[in-house]
């Protein structure tokens, strides 16, 4: 692991925030942690920048020049225009020149925000403003990219641009971290961690996640819900057989990511 | 809730202690060698008689006034007695003014001969533009800066700053910086219509309002970013910063005298920065009053700056810089994290 949390706890007012949680942060990988609300994403997030300083566990990140990172609210000056945003990042990471102008004009391009550029912050959609945080994040071209929920409440296209300027960066060569409360965008990622009220339910690639979920897991049509472990999935429920044995009358299916997730939490609530 | 609970409360003991238009221990110093014959009449509940002295004369008894260690002197010696009375203390030289002309009869004498220095009109507004720049220097310092500290910290971009690679003093002194220049430039416009519009004379150093001003403002400017560090959004942050600016509007003399407030809620004047800034500005302004005259004032706000500054500034860095808090677990034991 070359930069990343390993066996990380965090405590506050005597609960346990994140006990023993690992995140690895690898070079041209991204990494991705899935969790609901209040599962300890963020935590994890403000750890690894150094915002918080754990109680036990290893972190290791790059020094702050080399760090890119969008906190959960974005964290832009509303009252500052697009371009003056990416001049005031230019300046703290202290780029100047023709770097400077190139990066810009990188940036501009590839968030689509040139023409919106003298637009302010604040008078921007959802999506444009978490592209410019994301842009402003990378105009360094940092070592090390954290990014806290980039892509919650964005519409489906301008999430499509959010992660096609996350895997840029992975392939520039960057460790990227993200966290998403969307199960789907784990199959974008090299490494993927399940977190769940502070603790991981399942890490690995994401066919490591799908091929190692345990027991069986089947579908069956229905309106009454089958039992406790059980979900709804559009029209059917899925069942899950922690020992591998279905009941009678549900059908076996191939678990997918979704499935995966769901089985983790209840394996984890279970002891299975 | 807190403002709904507290502040009614806070009002009431305000306004029932220290809210007192009926002046009494007025300061008074009487000089020359009727002294302690002119001071046997002043005794009771009026006058403080702060010095009495046979051997000193009206230059002394000016000098008082115009140090603040008095607000009315009685210059015995002279045929008839000449009281001279500080301008700058509205309500105590009103008082005093009334209750001296009431003891020449009873005396037995002609009516002092009275003077008033500083404000001989005794005009309101020469007393208060003096005060008020000091309220508008609160209010930008404290509520203007806590709010828009915690604005950034709402928004996120104080964590990005956090992240970013700067110093904490970088981001303390740019969050400071901009509502320092914001509030000067208020004092300097408040300063210069109370003398174009309301007359109000400048007759001391500038180099020494400066002075007060600037410890003033790092005082107030504190107190924003601590109120700042405390508060979770702005709702809390205007409470907070309400329950700063309020007892300094009441209690430090601005419109009130001190002298006259009850002692259970004196001592808090005494802790309010305005209280001593009121005293610089009111005193350089109006009375020309020499910084040696002035240090304790000054001396106390530079101590409050210290201490307020300071704090502001160690909670700040917590913030920034969270390598130096740690945060404790009793149940989880474990190595300490390695970077």
């Amino acid at each position: 692991m070359t930069w990343g949390l390993a066996d990380v706890r965090v405590s506050r007012d005597k609960k346990i925030i994140l006990a023993g949680v690992t995140v690895p942060a690898d070079p041209s990988r991204v990494t991705v942690v899935v969790g609901g609300d209040g599962a300890g994403k963020s935590t994890c997030l403000r750890v690894l920048v150094g915002l918080l300083e754990p109680d036990a566990g290893t972190v290791r990140r790059p020094g702050k020049e080399r760090i890119g990172y969008v906190p959960a609210t974005a964290g832009l000056y509303v009252d500052l225009t697009v371009a003056e945003n990416l001049s005031f990042a230019a300046d703290a990471y202290r780029l100047s020149g023709s770097e400077r102008s190139r990066k810009v004009s990188e940036l501009l391009e590839q968030t689509g925000l040139g023409r919106a550029r003298h637009r302010l912050g604040g008078h921007l959609s959802g999506g444009m403003q978490r592209k410019l945080a994301v842009g402003l994040a990378l105009l360094h071209s940092p070592e090390l990219l954290v990014l806290d929920e980039p892509t919650t409440g964005v519409d489906p296209v301008s999430r499509a641009d959010l992660w096609r300027l996350i895997s840029r960066a992975a392939v520039e060569g960057a460790a990227v971290v993200v966290t998403t409360t969307y199960v789907n965008e784990a199959t974008r990622a090299a490494s993927v961690v399940l977190l769940e009220a502070g603790q991981v339910l399942a890490s690995g690639t994401p066919d490591d996640i799908l091929r190692n979920v345990p027991g069986a897991v089947g579908r069956q049509d229905g309106a009454g819900r089958p039992g406790p472990l059980s979900w709804r999935r559009g029209n059917s429920w899925r069942v899950w057989a922690p020992a591998g044995r279905l009941p009678d009358g549900v059908q076996l299916v191939q678990p997918d990511f979704e499935d995966a997730v769901v089985v983790a939490a209840l394996a984890g609530e279970t002891g299975g | 809730m807190a403002m709904m609970i507290v502040l009614p409360v806070l009002l009431l003991v305000v306004f029932g202690y220290a809210a007192n238009f009926k002046v009494h221990d007025i300061p008074v110093v009487v000089v020359g060698p009727g002294a302690g014959q002119a001071a046997a009449l002043l005794r009771g509940p009026t006058f403080d008689l702060t010095e009495v002295d046979a051997a000193a004369g009206e230059a002394v008894a000016q000098e008082r006034l115009r140090d603040g260690q008095a607000v009315a002197a009685v210059v015995t010696g002279g045929g008839r007695l000449l009281v001279l009375l500080d301008g700058s203390q509205l309500f105590s030289a009103e008082a005093a003014q009334s209750a001296l002309a009431r003891l020449a009869p009873t005396a037995g004498s002609a009516a002092p001969q009275q003077r008033i220095l500083y404000n001989p009109g005794l005009t309101t507004s020469w007393v208060m533009v003096p005060g008020l720049a000091g309220l508008i220097l609160v209010f930008v310092g404290t509520l203007i800066t806590s709010l828009g500290v915690v604005r950034e910290r709402q928004s996120g971009t104080m964590e990005q700053l956090a992240v970013m690679p700067f110093r904490a003093w970088e981001v303390i002194a740019g969050k400071i910086a901009p509502y320092l220049l914001v509030a000067a430039a208020d004092l300097v416009i408040i300063i210069v219509i109370g003398m174009g519009v309301f007359h109000v004379p400048f007759a001391g150093n500038v180099a020494v309002f400066a002075l007060g001003a600037a410890l003033f403002l790092l005082v107030t400017l504190g107190m924003g970013v601590l109120v700042s560090t405390v508060s979770q959004n702005q709702g809390q942050a205007i409470q907070l910063a309400f329950m700063l600016v309020l007892p300094q509007v009441l209690l430090s003399g601005l419109i009130f005298p001190i002298s006259s407030m009850g002692a259970g809620v004196r001592w808090i004047s005494y802790v309010l920065p305005l209280t001593y800034f009121i005293q610089i500005s009111r005193g350089v302004m109006l009375k020309a009053t020499p910084i040696t005259a002035l240090w304790q004032p000054l001396g106390l706000l530079a101590l409050l700056a210290v201490v307020v500054l300071g704090l502001a500034i160690i909670r700040f860095r917590r913030d920034l810089a969270p390598s130096s808090r740690k945060a404790r677990a009793p149940e989880l034991t474990g190595e300490r994290a390695a970077a």
